[in-house]
C-alpha cells in the first residue's frame, strides 16, 4: 500500500480520543492481514489501546528504541438534546471559529450526519455579529425530531469532524486528524524500510491513544515497553500568514528535529547525525516545553528514558484542513530507519550522564 | 436531480456548469430555448397558447469566492461574491476556476492564539486559499486574478426526509422549475433560468423585459431560522411546515390577489402552507414587479437552514408540495385566469 492511501485512510478514518478503534482498527488490519504482517516480529495492544509493533534487532543485547505517534484526534461530544438538535463540548482543543458550517458524524447507535449551525446572521444584532459564535451557542442539526434523536443519541456520545482527504499542488495534502496519522504513517514508513535492513536494536513502533488529552497512551506505553531510547513523532506548525518563522517551518523542507529540556542532547544530536548520514535534509526547532506530543510523557517512564522529539510540519494545526507535505513525512519514516541503524549499545551506555 | 444540481459549481457571472446542465435536461422538452448577453437561459412552453403569458423563474447562480490577489508565498486573496458571513469560511475546502483546483481556507492555530483572538471573527483581508503553491509564480500556473470558487460539498439525503448540500439557494428553485416543464398549461410558460441574482438581481431583470409576462412567479430557497438559538418570531420560515408565501421583502409588495390565490390554493389541495414572516432580503420578484411599466410578481420558497454557508439543509416534503403548489397554481390559472 503507498503511504498515501494509508494516510488517506486513516485521517477520514474516526477516532476521537479516547474512541480510537475505527483509527486502529486500519492499523491492525494493515500489520495483521495486509502488507505489514510481514514487517514485524510481534504486534499487541495494551488496556489503553495503544498498538505495539514490535520488530526484532539483530544484537545480542540489543538496545531498545521506542517510536511513539499518536493516532487520537481532537472533536466533539454530545451534552444535550434540544429540540432534536445536539447541544455539544469539544475534546482536545479546537478553535470554536473553525465549527459553523461544519459537517459532523455523531457516534450515535449508528453513524449519524450532522450540520453544525448557529443563529442565522441576519437575525444578529450587530454586536452579536462582531463576535465569533461560541461552542455553547452552536448545535448540531440531525435533520431528527426530538424523540428520533433520543432514541439513536445519548449524552456522552462522541463526535467527528467530517472532512475527505485532499490532494494540493506539490505533493501537499490537505484533510483531518493529520495531527498525528501522519506521525503514524512515518512510523509505517520506518519499519517498511528496516525489513530490508540488518539493524542491531530492538525497535517498539507505539500508536499511541489520548494524547491531545494529556499524552496519557504514551504514559502507559513506554513504562510497559521500557525502552532505552524514546523518540516522539508529532507534528509541529508549519509557515503560514501571522506566525513568526521560529514558531514555523517549512513544508517539504523535511522533518523538524527538536532540542529542549525534555530531549537528550544526545539523541538529538544521533537524529542530526542520522539525518546528514542518510542524506534527510532536515529542520531544527527549539522547544521550550514539548508538554503537548509525546516525548514529554516518555521522558519520565520508570526510571527516566532518553528521549527524543521530530516533528513533520503541518500547516492549519487542529483545523479540519491540516495541510503537510507528503514528501516530508516519507523523509521523516527514512530519517527514522536511518536513526535505528546508527543506534548500537555502546551508544546506549553513553546516554547515562557523568 | 437536486444532487447534480448542487453539486455543479456557479458563483454569479460564471453560470455555464448549471446552464449547460439545465439545457440538456430541457431540449426536446420545450417549443424554445434561447440564451441572453447576460447569460440567462429563457425557455417556452405552449408559445402560441392563447391566454396570459406566465413567467417562471429560478436563479442558477450561487454565492461564492473571488480571486482577488495572490501573495509573493503563494497563498490567494479572495472577496466574497454574495452575501456570506465571513464566520463560516476558517477551515473550508473551496474549488477555483473551471479547472476545480482544489483549495483550503487556512485557520492559525489554537496553540499559537491569544485567548482574546478566539472571540474575534476573522476579517475577509486576513482570510486566504492555499492551493499548495510554492509561489506566486506557481499559482498562477493554475489561478488567475478574478476566477471565482465555490464551496467543495457533497449534497445527499440524511435525516428524516432532510436534504444538506451547498447553493440549495437557489438550486432548489432550479429543480422545480425543471419538474414544472414537464407539465402542460394550456396558456404559455416562460422559464427564466436566470443570473446574477446574489450580486442585485442582474439577471432577473433583463429576462422580465425581455419576456414582458403578464405575471411572474421566482422560485427561492429561502432563510429558514429554525435552530434552538433563535426565537420564534425571528425565524421567519421553519423546515417541514410546507412552501413559504411571501407578502413582501425589501424588494417587493407582492400584490394582495396574488397572495390570496396561492393561499387558495393551497387549501384546496391541502397542502400545508407557511408564510415567510421576514421582510428583509430581496428577490427576482422586485426586479421583475419594477420591469417595464410594473409586471405582477411573486415568491414561493423552499425553507432552507444556514443558506450561503458551505451547507445548507431542507425538507425533501417542503421541496415536493412547493412543485404541487406551483403546479395548482398554474392550473388555478387554466380555470379561473389570472388573480390579478
Amino acid at each position: 500500500m503507498k503511504s498515501t492511501s494509508l494516510l488517506t485512510k486513516l485521517t477520514e478514518a474516526t477516532g476521537v480520543s479516547g474512541r480510537e478503534d475505527g483509527a486502529a482498527s486500519i492499523i491492525l488490519d494493515f500489520f495483521t492481514h495486509g502488507e505489514g504482517r510481514e514487517w514485524v516480529s510481534d504486534l499487541r495492544r495494551d488496556k489503553l489501546g495503544n498498538i505495539i509493533l514490535y520488530k526484532k534487532g539483530l544484537g545480542e543485547t540489543p538496545a531498545k528504541i521506542m517510536f511513539a505517534a499518536h493516532m487520537d484526534e481532537i472533536g466533539l461530544i454530545v451534552t444535550d438534546i434540544e429540540e432534536g438538535f445536539l447541544r455539544f463540548s469539544s475534546i482536545g482543543g479546537i478553535d470554536q471559529r473553525v465549527l459553523v458550517g461544519q459537517e459532523v458524524i455523531v457516534h450515535g447507535k449508528k453513524d449519524l450526519l450532522g450540520i453544525i449551525g448557529a443563529k442565522p446572521p441576519h437575525i444578529q444584532t450587530p454586536d452579536e455579529r462582531g463576535k465569533s459564535i461560541k461552542i455553547q451557542d452552536m448545535t448540531i442539526d440531525l435533520g431528527l425530531s426530538q424523540e428520533k434523536a433520543e432514541s439513536l443519541v445519548k449524552i456522552g456520545d462522541s463526535i467527528t469532524i467530517k472532512r475527505k482527504f485532499c490532494q494540493l499542488k506539490n505533493s501537499l495534502c490537505s484533510g483531518k486528524a493529520m495531527d498525528d496519522r501522519a506521525g503514524v504513517v512515518a512510523l509505517v514508513e520506518c519499519l517498511k524500510r528496516l525489513k530490508d535492513l540488518r539493524h542491531q536494536a530492538d525497535v517498539y513502533c507505539v500508536v499511541t491513544v489520548q494524547e491531545e488529552l494529556g499524552v496519557r497512551g504514551a504514559f502507559v506505553s513506554s513504562y510497559g515497553v521500557n525502552p532505552d531510547i524514546g523518540v516522539a513523532i508529532d507534528v509541529t506548525h508549519g509557515e503560514m500568514p501571522g506566525l513568526p518563522d521560529y514558531e514555523a517551518f517549512k513544508l517539504g523542507e523535511g522533518p523538524v528535529i527538536v532540542t529542549g529540556p525534555q530531549m537528550h542532547p544526545k539523541v538529538f544530536e544521533k537524529l542530526k547525525e542520522a539525518a546528514k548520514c542518510g542524506n534527510v535534509k532536515y529542520q531544527i526547532e527549539a522547544e521550550v516545553t514539548p508538554r503537548g506530543t509525546d516525548a514529554y510523557a516518555i521522558q519520565v517512564a520508570q526510571a527516566g528514558v532518553a528521549s527524543g522529539l521530530v516533528s513533520i510540519p503541518l500547516r492549519y494545526m487542529h483545523t479540519s484542513v491540516e495541510t503537510l507535505s507528503l514528501e516530508d513525512l516519507r523523509e521523516t519514516g527514512r530519517l527514522l530507519a536511518e536513526f535505528v541503524m546508527e543506534i548500537n549499545s555502546e551508544f546506549v551506555g553513553g546516554l547515562k550522564y557523568c | 436531480m437536486l444532487k447534480e444540481l448542487s453539486e455543479l459549481n456557479a458563483v454569479s457571472s460564471r453560470e455555464e456548469a448549471v446552464r449547460e446542465y439545465i439545457r440538456n435536461r430541457i431540449k426536446g422538452k420545450v417549443d424554445k430555448f434561447e440564451t441572453d448577453n447576460l447569460g440567462n437561459l429563457l425557455a417556452v412552453t405552449g408559445e402560441n397558447k392563447k391566454g396570459p403569458k406566465v413567467m417562471l423563474s429560478a436563479h442558477m447562480d450561487e454565492v461564492g469566492l473571488m480571486v482577488v490577489g495572490i501573495d509573493n508565498s503563494g497563498l490567494l486573496k479572495i472577496k466574497p461574491m454574495g452575501g456570506i458571513d465571513e464566520r463560516v469560511l476558517l477551515s473550508k475546502r473551496v474549488v477555483i476556476g473551471p479547472n476545480k483546483i482544489p483549495g483550503v481556507i487556512g485557520a492559525k492555530p489554537i496553540h499559537l492564539q491569544e485567548r482574546e483572538e478566539r472571540e474575534k471573527p476573522v476579517k475577509i483581508p486576513s482570510l486566504f486559499v492555499d492551493i499548495g503553491a510554492k509561489d506566486k509564480n506557481d499559482a498562477e500556473k493554475d489561478v488567475n486574478i478574478g476566477d471565482l470558487a465555490a464551496f467543495d460539498i457533497k449534497a445527499g439525503e440524511f435525516g428524516d426526509r432532510m436534504f444538506k448540500g451547498k447553493a440549495l439557494d437557489d438550486r432548489v428553485g432550479c429543480a422545480i422549475l425543471l419538474n414544472l416543464i414537464e407539465n402542460t398549461y394550456d396558456f404559455p410558460v416562460y422559464y427564466a433560468f436566470t443570473v446574477q441574482e446574489e450580486v442585485g438581481l442582474r439577471g432577473a431583470t433583463v429576462a422580465a423585459f425581455r419576456i414582458n409576462p403578464d405575471l411572474a412567479l421566482g422560485f427561492e430557497g429561502t432563510s429558514a431560522g429554525d435552530v434552538p438559538a433563535s426565537k420564534k418570531h425571528k425565524q421567519s420560515t421553519r423546515i417541514g411546515k410546507g412552501p413559504a408565501i411571501s407578502f413582501m421583502d425589501r424588494s417587493v409588495i407582492v400584490n394582495q390577489a396574488l397572495v390570496e390565490r396561492l393561499i387558495e390554493v393551497a387549501r384546496e389541495s391541502g397542502i400545508a402552507y407557511q408564510f415567510r414572516e421576514s421582510i428583509t432580503g430581496g428577490t427576482e420578484a422586485g426586479a421583475i414587479n419594477q420591469s417595464r411599466a410594473g409586471i405582477t410578481a411573486g415568491i414561493l420558497s423552499v425553507p432552507c437552514r444556514y443558506i450561503h454557508s458551505p451547507v445548507s439543509v431542507l425538507n425533501l416534503d417542503d421541496y415536493e408540495n412547493t412543485i404541487k403548489l406551483a403546479d395548482a397554481f398554474l392550473k388555478s390559472i387554466e380555470r379561473k385566469g389570472l388573480p390579478v
